[in-house]
C-alpha cells in the first residue's frame, strides 16, 4: 500500500467505497522504517499509513518487531533508517512533507495543524508537541500516587504553562486555580469513562490488573492526543473486560476524534474493531488491508499457525495468482518474501 | 495485585486482621479454643515492666557474686572488694535492656505481629503508626513550629546558665533540618540519591564568606547570592549525571562534593586554603547589631547584653529559613513541577511518554535542592564566623542523607523528627566520646530494622478529589540509587 500513499488518489470524503481514509487521509505515515540492533534487523523497510479516525492493528506473532514500531513511532528509538510523518491537519501533502524533510526542521506549523517528522524529535516532545501517546506491554503507571495524581501529571504541559511555569503557581494566582481545576474536570471526565471514579483517591498500584490498564488508557488520554498508541491492551483482560474495552475504544474513536493504532494479539479484538490491520512477521510486512482481507490472506495464516514449506510456496503461489487475477497491485504480500 | 481489597481500605492493616483470625480460629473450636496458654492480663506496659524486673532480679542475684564482689591476691592473702556501683549499673543495664527489648521486637511476637512501641501510639482502630502521623500532619506541624518559636524564650528564661548552649544545640538541630528537607527535594521527591549535598552547603557557607572578605557585604545581601550559586552549582553537577542511573548517579555525586571540598583546600590564595576564613560578619537586624553598646538591639530595647540574644537572634534566622523552604517545597509539591518530581522518581520512561522534559524536571530538583543547601551553608558561615574546608567532609553528606532516609523519603515531618533525634542525641551524648559513634550506628540499625522505608513511611497525596488516603511505602518507589 505504501506507494498508493506516496500519490494521494483523488481525496474523496467518503472513503469506505473505493479508496481506504488509510490511503487518503493518514494521520501517521510510515515510511521505509528500519530498525537495527547490531546485526539484528527488528524492522525492515517498513512502510504503512494510519487512517485519520481509524483503529489501526498492528499484528504479528512473537518477535514480529510491533513494539520495535512503537518504540520508533513513540520517540523511544532512533529509527536506523526511514521517515516517520505525523499530519495534524489534512493539508500535509506531498510537497509540504517534501519540504519539511529538507529544511533540516523537525516540525512545521501549518493553517489546518502541522506535519512533523517523528524522527527526529526526541520522545518527550513527540508526545507534548506531535501528540502521539502511548500505553506500554508492561503497564506503567506511577503507582505510589494515586489514580488522580497520575491523570494530573499526564497534564503537566498545561498545567506547567498555567502555573507561570510554577512562579505563579506558588502565589497560587487565580490563572493557576482555574487551570487546575480544568485538569481535575478533564481527569474526572475520564476517570468516569474508565468506571474508575470511585477508585480516584487510591493509589494506582493497588488497583486490579483491568482497571491498571483502563486507568493508563485514561492517563494518555489526558494529554489530548491525535493519535493513541496501544501497546497490547487486552493482555491479561478476561472476557467481560475485554469488550468493554472494545467500547472505550470505539468511544475514544468516535467521540474523541482519536485516531488509535494498537498492537493486539488477541483477534477478537482486532477483528471486531479494527478498520484497518497491518501483518508484521520477521521486521516485514506480510500484509496490509481491512480486517476482512488480511483474515483471509494466505501468508497471514502462514505466519500465524505454521505450516510445511511447500504449503508456503503453494500459498504464495497462489497468492500471487490471485493478485495477478486482479491485476490492480503488484502482489506485495508475496513479492517482497524471497 | 491478588490483594485487590486490601488496597481499597489501606486502613484495614494487620492489627485487626491478627484479632480477626484469632476470633476465626476461636470460632472453629467451638467457643473454646484447647491448648492454648493463659493469655495475659493487664497493660501491657505493667507486664513488660514485670518481665524486665524479673529479669533484673535474676541479673541480681547471678551478678553478685560476678561482679559485686571481687577477690584480689595481696601480700595478707586473698582481699575481698566490693563494686557495687558496677554491680547496679549491669543490674540496670539488663532491666532497660530487656524491657526495650520486650517493647520494641519481642512484643511482636506475642501480640498480633505488631511490637508495643508501635502499638502504643497506634489509635484503638488499628491505624498504623505512620498513617496516623499522616492524617494529623497538620496539628503535629503546628505543634512542633509553636514549640520551636518558644524554644529560645523558655531557655533563657528557666536556664540562665546554660542558654546559650542549649539555644546552639537547638540552632544546629535546626541547620540539619533545612540540610534535610533541601536534600529531601532531591533524594525524597525526584529519587534521584544525592552523596554530595554538602558541595553546596559550602557554595552557600563559602559564597557569603568571599563576599563579606572581598567585598564587605552584609548577610541578607549574600543570602540570596549564595542560594542562586548554589542553585548554578546544582545545575552544573545535574548536567553530567543526568544519564546516569543507581550507582553511577551516587558515585559521581559523591565525587562532586569531594572535588568541592578539594578545591576549597588547595585554592589557598583564594580561598585562604586550610586555614579557613574568619571574622563573617554576624547578620544583623535592619541594621542593627546584637552587641555591647546603647546603640545597637539589647541596648535600645533596655536590656542587658548578654551574648544569648544573639543565640536567640541566630535561631529565629534559622528557623525563619528553615519554615521558608518547608513553605516552598510543601507548596511546590502540589505544583505541576513537584507532581513531575515525584513522577519521575516512581517511573521515569512514562514521564517521558507523557511529554515531560525530563532533563529540566531533573535540573530542577537538582537546583532548587542546592539552593536551600546554599541557604543554609550561608547561615553556617555567619553563625561560626569562621569556616573551613574541614566543615564541608564527605560525614556532613552521609548524616544529612542518613536524616531524610531515617525520617522517611519524601516526608517533612520525619526530617525534623530525624534531625531531633540524631543532631539531639549526637550532643547528648558528647560525653560518651568514642562510644558515641557506636551508639549511633546501632541505632541506625535498630531503626532500619524496626521501620525499613523510615519514620514516615506514607506519602500524601498531593491532591485529592473526595477522600484523602495516605499511601503505604511499599507502593511508592525509591527512584534511582536505592
Amino acid at each position: 500500500m505504501s506507494p498508493a500513499s506516496a500519490k494521494p488518489a483523488a481525496p474523496s470524503p467518503t472513503p469506505a467505497d473505493a479508496t481506504h481514509r488509510w490511503e487518503v487521509d493518514p494521520v501517521l505515515t510510515v515510511e521505509h522504517l528500519t530498525m537495527r540492533f547490531g546485526g539484528l534487523v527488528a524492522v525492515d523497510d517498513l512502510s504503512f499509513n494510519v487512517g485519520r479516525g481509524d483503529i489501526t492493528a498492528l499484528i504479528g506473532p512473537n518477535g514480529a518487531g510491533k513494539t520495535t514500531v512503537f518504540n520508533c513511532v513513540t520517540g523511544f528509538y532512533k529509527p536506523t533508517e526511514g521517515r516517520i510523518v505525523m499530519r495534524h491537519g489534512r493539508d500535509g501533502g506531498d510537497e509540504a512533507v517534501r519540504k519539511l524533510t529538507e529544511s533540516g526542521e523537525p516540525w512545521a506549523r501549518t493553517d489546518a495543524g502541522g506535519i512533523f517528522l517523528l524522527e527526529r524529535m526526541p520522545d518527550f516532545r513527540i508526545s507534548k508537541e506531535a501528540k502521539v501517546a502511548r500505553t506500554f506491554q508492561n503497564i506503567r503507571l506511577f503507582s505510589g500516587m494515586t489514580v488522580l495524581e497520575n491523570l494530573l501529571i499526564a497534564q503537566h504541559n498545561v498545567l506547567m504553562a498555567a502555573s507561570g511555569f510554577t512562579i505563579g503557581g506558588i502565589f497560587n494566582l487565580p490563572g493557576f486555580r482555574a487551570a487546575r481545576q480544568a485538569a481535575i474536570d478533564k481527569a474526572v471526565y475520564w476517570l468516569e469513562h474508565t468506571r474508575l471514579i470511585d477508585q480516584a483517591d487510591i493509589p494506582a498500584g493497588g488497583l486490579p490488573y483491568g482497571a491498571q490498564r483502563r486507568l493508563e488508557i485514561a492517563r494518555a488520554m489526558c494529554t489530548e492526543p491525535h493519535l493513541l498508541c496501544l501497546d497490547e491492551p487486552a493482555a491479561g483482560l478476561n472476557p467481560r473486560e475485554t469488550s468493554e474495552l472494545n467500547e472505550l475504544l470505539e468511544f475514544i474513536r468516535t467521540e474523541e476524534g482519536t485516531s488509535v493504532l494498537l498492537i493486539e494479539h488477541d483477534m477478537g479484538v482486532v477483528m471486531e474493531i479494527s478498520d484497518h490491520v497491518v501483518v508484521l512477521d520477521y521486521g516485514e510486512k506480510i500484509s496490509d488491508g481491512s480486517a476482512e482481507r488480511v483474515r483471509n490472506d494466505p501468508s497471514v495464516i502462514a505466519a500465524y499457525l505454521g505450516v510445511e514449506d511447500e504449503e508456503v510456496a503453494e500459498a504464495e503461489a497462489e497468492a500471487a495468482a490471485a493478485a495477478a487475477r486482479a491485476a490492480k497491485a503488484p502482489a506485495e504480500e508475496s513479492g517482497d518474501r524471497p | 495485585m491478588s490483594d485487590i481489597n486490601q488496597a481499597g481500605s489501606a486502613e484495614e492493616h494487620q492489627a485487626p486482621g491478627a484479632l480477626v483470625e484469632w476470633e476465626q480460629r476461636v470460632a472453629g473450636y467451638g467457643g473454646e479454643p484447647p491448648f492454648v496458654e493463659e493469655p495475659e492480663y493487664g497493660s501491657p506496659i505493667v507486664l513488660a515492666l514485670k518481665d524486665a524486673a524479673i529479669a533484673a532480679g535474676i541479673a541480681a542475684a547471678l551478678f553478685l557474686f560476678f561482679i559485686g564482689f571481687r577477690t584480689d591476691i595481696n601480700l595478707g592473702g586473698l582481699e575481698l572488694t566490693t563494686r557495687w556501683q558496677a554491680f547496679g549499673i549491669s543490674i540496670v543495664a539488663v532491666f532497660v535492656g530487656r524491657l526495650a527489648f520486650r517493647m520494641l521486637f519481642w512484643g511482636s511476637r506475642q501480640k498480633g505481629g505488631r511490637s508495643l512501641a508501635t502499638r502504643a501510639i497506634e489509635s484503638r482502630k488499628g491505624t498504623p503508626l505512620s498513617e496516623h502521623f499522616a492524617r494529623h500532619s497538620g496539628k503535629v506541624g503546628a505543634f512542633a513550629l509553636a514549640a520551636a518559636i518558644v524554644y529560645p524564650i523558655v531557655i533563657l528564661w528557666a536556664f540562665p546558665l546554660k542558654d546559650k548552649q542549649f539555644i546552639d544545640l537547638g540552632i544546629l538541630v535546626l541547620t540539619y533540618i533545612m540540610l534535610g528537607w533541601g536534600l529531601n527535594i532531591v533524594v525524597g521527591l525526584a529519587g534521584l540519591l544525592d552523596l554530595g549535598y554538602v558541595a553546596f552547603y559550602a557554595v552557600g557557607a563559602y559564597s557569603f564568606a568571599l563576599f563579606a572578605q572581598y567585598f564587605d557585604v552584609g548577610f541578607w545581601f549574600a543570602l540570596p547570592v549564595a542560594g542562586l550559586l548554589a542553585a548554578c552549582w546544582g545545575i552544573i553537577l545535574g548536567f553530567p549525571v543526568l544519564r546516569l542511573r543507581g550507582d553511577y548517579l551516587a558515585i559521581v555525586t559523591l565525587a562532586f562534593g569531594e572535588i568541592i571540598r578539594i578545591v576549597l583546600l588547595n585554592w589557598y590564595t583564594f580561598t585562604g586554603g586550610p586555614d579557613g576564613i574568619s571574622g563573617i560578619p554576624d547578620p544583623t537586624f535592619f541594621g542593627l547589631a546584637f552587641a555591647r553598646g546603647d546603640d545597637n538591639l539589647p541596648g535600645l530595647l533596655g536590656l542587658k547584653y548578654d551574648s544569648a540574644y544573639k543565640q536567640a537572634y541566630f535561631f529565629y534566622i534559622i528557623l525563619l529559613l528553615a519554615m521558608i523552604t518547608n513553605f516552598v517545597t510543601m507548596r511546590l509539591r502540589k505544583l505541576p513541577l513537584g507532581r513531575a518530581w515525584e513522577a519521575l522518581r516512581e517511573d521515569e520512561i512514562a514521564c517521558r511518554s507523557l511529554g515531560i522534559n525530563t532533563t529540566n524536571t531533573k535540573l530542577t530538583a537538582f537546583a532548587i535542592g542546592a539552593m536551600f543547601g546554599g541557604f543554609a551553608g550561608s547561615f553556617f558561615a555567619t553563625r561560626q564566623g569562621f569556616i573551613s574546608p574541614e566543615s564541608f567532609t564527605f560525614m556532613e553528606s552521609a548524616l544529612i542523607l542518613a536524616i531524610v532516609v531515617l525520617g522517611g523519603l519524601g516526608s517533612q515531618m520525619g526530617v525534623v523528627i530525624a534531625s531531633i533525634v540524631m543532631i539531639g542525641g549526637f550532643e547528648l551524648f558528647r560525653d560518651l566520646a568514642e562510644y558515641r559513634m557506636l551508639i549511633f550506628g546501632l541505632l541506625m540499625v535498630i531503626i532500619m530494622v524496626w521501620r525499613p522505608r523510615g519514620l514516615i513511611a506514607t506519602r500524601d497525596p498531593s491532591a485529592i478529589l473526595k477522600q484523602r488516603q495516605s499511601i503505604s511505602a511499599d507502593m511508592v518507589a525509591q527512584g534511582e540509587g536505592h
